[in-house]
């Protein structure tokens, strides 16, 4: 890999980074606009209001940027690029096509996803206590109360497809995968794609920002470009949950003529999640906060728990 | 005699390795632990509670850094994990939940300030000691993966399960333990119906 390689590929996830997010946001006003009877923007940039987002970013930049005066300054400020980078870093270790798709291949790639991930939510933890206000503070709480209970069961769940590979690496993952583990890790892919959109904190795992309740929560303080970066953390999330579920259970680039298409497959996977994160945010009512917590212990734990049982009874007999 | 052929091997290595022609990593190295070193002190000297817990997300990021450029990238992502990702999350729920003031907090002071810093030199004497004399002439080799002292996820969890095993699997039933107990004291017997008073002091 030379210089000139590097470069490309990280031009590469840059430029997927600020645009996917974008798509999911967009898709979303739209799908959930139909889905409920409406017909989301129309007007920005002419058709079918595809501008929508770009001028929302114009509004947001323009906003004067205010932090509260009770506030943390420097922590206040610093939360939401703490919320946004991981995502931006974990695009670095998924593969999107055959032999050499991915940026960088990575040892143990499947715990660096994970690991990163799960700073993110620092980010809102950070902004939900330096805001100096209780709906953020309640919010914070809220993030972090969920945090410890789905990082578990989205271990497990990994963990599952980990032994099922015997390795911990993505692209390896990939390279054994076989059509035949859809039906064998189904139930880790509920649990992991669960987990993660109760991490992501999208409906209906939504308490933490409920902005009929406690009013967006930790974002309570927040304008302008940083509210921007928040909300961009939430769908460059839904893209990385998306992408990962798609490369964990449903075998990433697998597909027919998979050397050749095998990126667009990839996409059309993860495009089909994000579809569903959308639909589920339209057609379910927010968990209260105790339901939250005991679908996770009293539901994804045992459930995750049956999958590694089922994957090693499995891996040992064949 | 393999193990013979690899110490003689990591000495040879030793050999080609001055301590006064640093190469790239190992400046990174260092840096990134004056970073590590300034962040735990600032954890430890702040006035500010949800500060120390914030200083301590730098410290424990630059301790995975460390692991990372000893090339032990499993080690490196679980310590990011477990430490960054539950435990201070851990540590930031409690202070939310209990208190946790914008400002400086009067009363983080402790009395027991300079007993803490004795115990804490004599504990970082001990382990320097022990890990300069363990490693004094181990080198890894930066370009092979699976060579000695590399930390690839296949070695170390061959070395973990092959030679360490006993220790944890005694490390898991110490956890087991704690957990049942956080269950135990944590419990509340719901069948007796006693007011809330009498149950909070009845509990052991």
């Amino acid at each position: 890999m030379d210089a000139v390689d590097v470069a490309v590929r990280l031009l590469a996830v840059l430029l997927s980074f600020l645009v996917l997010p974008l798509l999911v946001g967009q898709t979303e006003h739209k799908v959930m606009a139909h889905m409920q009877g409406r017909v989301g923007p129309m007007h920005a940039g002419g058709f079918h209001g595809w501008a929508q987002l770009v001028a929302d970013g114009v509004k947001f930049a323009q906003k004067e940027d205010i932090v509260p005066e009770g506030a943390d300054r420097r922590v206040f400020q610093l939360a939401p690029a703490l919320a946004l980078i991981p995502y931006l870093l974990v695009l670095v270790a998924i593969p999107v096509a055959p032999g050499g798709g991915v940026v960088q291949v990575l040892d143990a790639g499947i715990f660096f996803v994970l690991a990163v991930m799960g700073v993110g939510i620092l980010g809102s933890l950070m902004g939900g206590w330096a805001s100096a206000n209780k709906f953020s503070l309640l919010g914070g709480l809220r993030t972090a109360a969920q945090l410890l209970a789905y990082e578990l069961p989205m271990l497990l769940a990994a963990a599952s497809v980990t032994m099922a590979a015997g390795t911990l690496s993505l692209p390896g993952i990939l390279g054994v995968w076989e059509w035949w583990w859809l039906p064998w890790q189904a139930v880790g892919a509920v649990v992991f794609f669960t987990a993660g959109l109760a991490e992501l904190q999208r409906p209906p795992f939504d308490a933490p920002v409920a902005d009929s309740e406690i009013i967006f929560g930790a974002y309570t303080e927040y304008t302008g470009l940083r509210f921007a970066l928040f909300l961009l953390a939430e769908y460059a999330g839904i893209v990385v949950l998306s992408a990962l579920t798609a490369v964990l259970f449903l075998g990433g680039w697998h597909g027919p003529f998979a050397d050749g298409l095998g990126w667009l497959w990839m996409l059309l996977k993860t495009g089909v999640l994000a579809f569903g994160v959308i639909w589920l945010r339209v057609s379910y009512p927010r968990l209260r906060e105790d339901q939250i917590q005991r679908l996770a212990w009293t539901a994804l734990v045992p459930l995750a728990l049956f999958q590694i049982a089922l994957t090693g009874v499995v891996k040992v007999v064949m | 005699m393999n193990a013979l052929a690899h110490s003689a091997a990591t000495h040879a290595a030793a050999d080609h390795h001055g301590f006064l022609s640093p190469s790239g990593v190992e400046i990174v190295f260092v840096l990134v632990g004056l970073v590590t070193l300034g962040a735990a002190l600032a954890t430890v000297t702040t006035k500010q509670l949800v500060h120390a817990a914030l200083w301590l997300v730098v410290a424990l990021g630059g301790v995975a850094v460390e692991y990372l450029l000893l090339t032990a990238e499993f080690i490196a992502w679980v310590q990011v994990l477990i430490y960054v990702g539950s435990v201070v999350v851990l540590i930031l729920f409690g202070l939310m939940l209990t208190r946790a003031p914008i400002g400086r907090s009067p009363d983080a002071d402790s009395g027991n300030r300079w007993a803490a810093l004795a115990v804490s030199v004599a504990a970082a004497a001990t382990l320097v000691t022990v890990v300069v004399d363990a490693f004094r002439a181990t080198w890894i080799d930066l370009a092979d993966p699976a060579g000695p002292g590399s930390g690839s996820s296949e070695v170390t969890g061959t070395a973990l399960f092959r030679h360490w095993v006993l220790p944890f699997e005694a490390l898991s039933v110490l956890l087991l333990a704690a957990l049942v107990g956080a269950i135990v004291l944590s419990r509340r017997d719901g069948d007796r119906d006693l007011p809330p008073a009498r149950t909070r002091a009845g509990e052991r």
